[in-house]
């Protein structure tokens, strides 16, 4: 009986290791890239963060508890994910607006909600809440759908993303709008309809510019010229391409990156940690820690194709894109391609929240593809 | 069955869908991927440049300055290795609680550093103390403030003191010379500072030396011709006596006969090289060869030196001095007493000014002129002392017939303690001159003769009465050595002409006379506690000095019977 089948080959002996696994609703694959990259992780944030045991054990705890979620998400069927989306958005949207109006600043924005016991970021939630209640909104339409149905999900997806941005957190607001936004294209976009959107897009481009705050303003001008601005917004990505691009194809060494050691380079453990990894690990490091992503994100698209219904097939599509959007807004950021956004690189950069989110996502995955129906292909 | 269909179709489409969507992140993808490529190994050398250019720096090594020693190697001054503190302002200002701890520490007033980290914002560098102890440096750095570092320099100190600090003369706080002997020798005590080039983090700490571009070259050592033994008793000596006499200064410099070497070179007032707040040009200014004083009588040995090389007059002759006063146009010139006929070892024994303006007025001025330019009048030494002034002696043709007479005398003329004590060297050298040299000579000094060796001799032998109990300055006979010497007293002249009350005591003399030695001169300015004349004065600091110093040289008592004889009777008498 084959329990698992992949696009890594077919397996029809089992061991006890993956009967474990099909009875925790685990993918062996999946599980594995994710394992590997955060592994990998570890050794990078050793060293850019500076040699401290203290920070390792922390971040590890951290794992631990994003992997244990992952685990218990994936014990839930994919059916009830579908039923509980619209009240896990009505939740979600209900938290941002009590996070504009009580929410406490920090660090100049004000996202975080303080519940007594945690302090919480609903945006967090809504990574997940948006993509959720947009498939759920097409899972029982037909696929393309009409304009009045595209317009309202469009909705569905703004408002939440609007929010976030005026926390002001555009980073999150992005995410979460592109894990909506993949949802409409996964269920179905006619090519018109794409140009249209993209038409949309360019007129919209002055009138968010004008309601963007200075900093923001400030960094997408930095990211078009960094040198204008060497020692003041422009800094970070002067120093990061620098670290990068003096590592070369293998790098200067683990614990040898003179960039990030010499605190060159700014937020070296948490948003440019990828920075690090270029230079003390070189093209190769970086080579190896993207085909990580790639096998993760690659799995997560063969789960949406085996998935057995509308939903699952649209959130684990957008679940394995989202994750992809991710690495690339950070690392493209951390590179000079894309303007400075505070995005985390998934499962390596030292933090805690967003590692949460993403491994409840990915345990989603796992139960979309663990609770299938065997028997009714 | 439809619902089949729609199934099968939206499958299709779905695949299709996601094929289309996952190849344009594949395409992002690869953007990614060109980029990386592009930064690590097309542009590899442009970006590993620029992170050196970040984290390299080109830094100076400090350089051991030289240490100076006097003749007989006692260290004068040395270098030690000392550590400044300097913050980075941006960075301790980040620090502003510990800044409390961090101002004890390094002893200053918490203000004070709050001030000045705050009133310059943009600096990255400032001293928050220099020259600590490394010991009291390292107690700083325990601390661990972000922003406080170290440098280290070298700092001067001068185990003598005051004793050579004007001598020495100082340096500043880095570490160069700005007075006296560390002045002129600069080049040579300073040596050169290397350069390495080190690593740095953002905030300036020193990661690694990378590579050593310069090494550092020390400075070399200066070995001076000043005995510290002799060097201390005139200290000691002449700041007694200043003291004594409630003098204003005073200047005291001994000469090696026969090299030209200075042994002992002081004044006073003092002032301590160690300590910056005694920094006043009043006290570190080197008396001895920067500043003039008319010589008085003490310019006669030098006078009847030219007269008997001229060959107008015979070592026994005679001049009339009679009625002991004479008029020269307006002036008169006098004697104490009238002396009448006298010989030229009674004009100096009885300081005849009557006599030696006779003498001067029989020469020809430019012959006297040039006698007195050979004795080393009014030209520099060889000594390139900073400062060091040449004294005055007009020109010749300048004379008037008052002024070649009072010259004769010691008035009209200005000369160094330095350069007085030099001709008296020339005198006590057969006539031969060394140049003067305040660093100790490793080969034969160059001398060369400029008065008649017999008429050395001959002047040396006149100026040893001076010394007995009938002479001047039967004070300045030292027991068991034949001693040569001159006194002189003269008035001050200031801007409102010469002073009756404010007198300079000089003694000039040479030891032992039988085989000269040491010659000095001892001069204080303004004794005001009633005795002033250099008999009284200035010459018992002679006797005292170069009592001991000959002890000290080891050079062996006259057995002249009579000289010695006269000598302890007037100590017996003169000395309490």
């Amino acid at each position: 009986m084959a329990v698992s089948s992949s696009v890594f080959g077919e397996r029809h002996s089992l061991g006890l290791g993956a009967r474990l696994l099909a009875a925790l609703k685990l993918d062996a694959p999946l599980l594995l890239g994710l394992a590997a990259i955060a592994a990998f992780g570890l050794v990078v944030l050793w060293s850019a963060g500076g040699q401290e045991p203290g920070l390792l054990v922390r971040q590890l705890v951290r794992l631990g508890v994003a992997f244990g979620v992952m685990l218990v998400v994936a014990q839930v069927p994919p059916k009830m994910l579908r039923l509980w989306s619209p009240w896990l958005f009505a939740l979600g949207l209900a938290l941002l607006v009590a996070v504009l109006l009580v929410g406490d600043v920090g660090k100049g924005a004000q996202r975080w909600l303080d519940l007594g016991v945690v302090r919480f970021q609903p945006s967090e939630l809504m990574k997940l809440a948006v993509p959720m209640m947009a498939a759920w909104y097409l899972h029982d339409r037909p696929l393309p759908p009409r304009l009045g149905e595209l317009a309202l999900v469009v909705v569905v997806v703004a408002v939440p993303a609007v929010l976030i941005a005026r926390q002001p957190d555009l980073g999150t607001a992005l995410l979460v709008a592109s894990a909506g936004i993949l949802v409409v294209l996964l269920g179905g976009l006619r090519v018109r309809m794409i140009l249209l959107l993209g038409a949309v897009a360019a007129v919209l481009a002055p009138v968010l510019w004008h309601f963007m705050h200075d900093y923001q303003r400030r960094r997408v001008l930095t990211f078009l010229q960094p040198e204008s601005d060497p020692l003041g917004s422009g800094y970070h990505i002067i120093q990061s391409k620098i670290a990068i691009g003096s590592g070369g194809l293998f790098g200067k060494g683990w614990g040898n990156g003179s960039q990030a050691q010499l605190e060159f380079l700014p937020e070296r453990s948490t948003d440019f940690i990828f920075a690090v990894l270029g230079e003390e690990f070189g093209l190769l490091g970086l080579g190896l820690l993207l085909v990580g992503y790639l096998v993760v994100v690659g799995r997560g698209l063969f789960i949406a194709l085996q998935a057995q219904d509308t939903f699952s097939r649209l959130l684990a599509g957008s679940i394995s894109l989202t994750f992809f959007v991710y690495v690339f807004v950070n690392t493209g950021m951390v590179t000079g391609l894309l303007p400075v956004v505070g995005v985390p690189l998934p499962l390596v950069s030292y933090g805690g929240t967003s590692m949460v989110t993403l491994m409840a996502g990915f345990g989603m995955l796992m139960s979309i593809h663990g609770h299938r129906n065997l028997l009714a292909r | 069955m439809k619902r089949r269909i729609d199934q099968d179709l939206f499958e299709r489409r779905f695949r299709r869908r996601m094929l289309f969507v996952a190849a344009s992140f594949a395409l992002l993808g690869m953007l990614l991927g060109g980029r990386a490529v592009k930064l690590q190994f097309v542009d590899q050398a442009f970006f590993a440049r620029q992170g050196d250019a970040r984290q390299m720096r080109e830094v100076d090594i400090a350089a051991h300055r030289g240490t100076i020693t006097d003749r007989r190697g006692e260290p004068l001054a040395v270098s030690s290795p000392v550590d400044s503190v300097w913050a980075n302002p941006a960075e301790l200002r980040n620090a502003r609680d510990r800044i409390p701890e961090l101002a004890q520490r390094v002893g200053r007033e918490p203000e004070w550093i709050l001030r000045a980290i705050s009133s310059q914002p943009e600096r990255e560098f400032l001293y928050l103390r220099r020259h600590l102890p490394p010991e009291q440096a390292a107690a700083v750095m325990e601390l661990g403030i972000p922003g406080v570092h170290l440098q280290r320099e070298y700092r001067r100190f001068y185990p003598t003191g005051e004793v050579t600090g004007h001598l020495l003369g100082f340096t500043n706080i880095d570490d160069a010379g700005q007075e006296g002997l560390e002045l002129a020798y600069d080049h040579w005590l300073a040596g050169q500072p290397g350069r390495k080039r080190v690593r740095r983090d953002r905030l300036g700490n020193i990661i690694e030396d990378v590579a050593s571009i310069r090494e550092a070259r020390p400075g070399r050592d200066l070995r001076l011709s000043i005995d510290l033994r002799i060097q201390y008793l005139a200290y000691r000596e002449l700041k007694r006596a200043v003291q004594a006499h409630q003098a204003r200064s005073g200047s005291m410099v001994i000469l090696d006969v026969r090299t030209g070497e200075v042994l002992a070179m002081v004044n006073q007032p003092n002032f301590n090289p160690n300590d910056r707040g005694q920094l006043q040009a009043e006290r570190y200014r080197n008396r001895a060869t920067n500043d003039i004083f008319e010589p008085g009588s003490s310019i006669k040995p030098l006078i009847i030196a030219a007269a008997l090389s001229s060959g107008k007059f015979a070592v026994d002759a005679e001049i009339d001095t009679a009625p002991g006063w004479l008029t020269i146009g307006t002036k008169t010139i006098e004697d104490r007493d009238n002396l009448g006929r006298i010989d030229f070892a009674t004009l100096l024994l009885r300081s005849s000014n009557v006599g030696a303006s006779k003498v001067a007025l029989a020469l020809e001025p430019r012959q006297l002129w040039s006698e007195l330019r050979r004795f080393g009048l009014g030209e520099v030494s060889a000594t390139g002392f900073p400062g060091e002034s040449a004294g005055v002696l007009m020109e010749p043709e300048l004379w008037r017939p008052i002024g070649q007479a009072t010259l004769a005398y010691g008035y009209g003329l200005s000369v160094t303690p330095l350069q007085l004590a030099h001709a008296y060297a020339v005198l006590g050298a057969d006539g031969r001159a060394a140049p003067v040299s305040m660093l100790a000579l490793n080969r034969p000094a160059q001398l060369q003769q400029v008065i008649e060796p017999a008429v050395a001799r001959a002047v040396l032998e006149m100026m040893q009465p001076v010394v007995s109990a009938e002479g001047t300055a039967p004070r300045a006979a030292i027991p068991g050595y034949r001693v040569a010497g001159k006194t002189g007293t003269a008035r001050k002249f200031t801007s409102g002409g010469y002073h009756d009350d404010r007198y300079l005591s000089v003694f000039g003399g040479i030891a032992p006379a039988s085989e000269p030695q040491l010659a000095a001169v001892v001069m204080i300015d303004e004794p005001s506690t009633g005795v002033y004349y250099g008999g009284e004065v200035a010459a018992p600091v002679f006797a005292r000095v170069l009592g001991d110093a000959l002890r000290i040289l080891g050079i062996p008592p006259d057995d002249g019977a009579g000289a010695r004889s006269a000598g302890t009777l007037v100590q017996a008498a003169g000395q309490p």
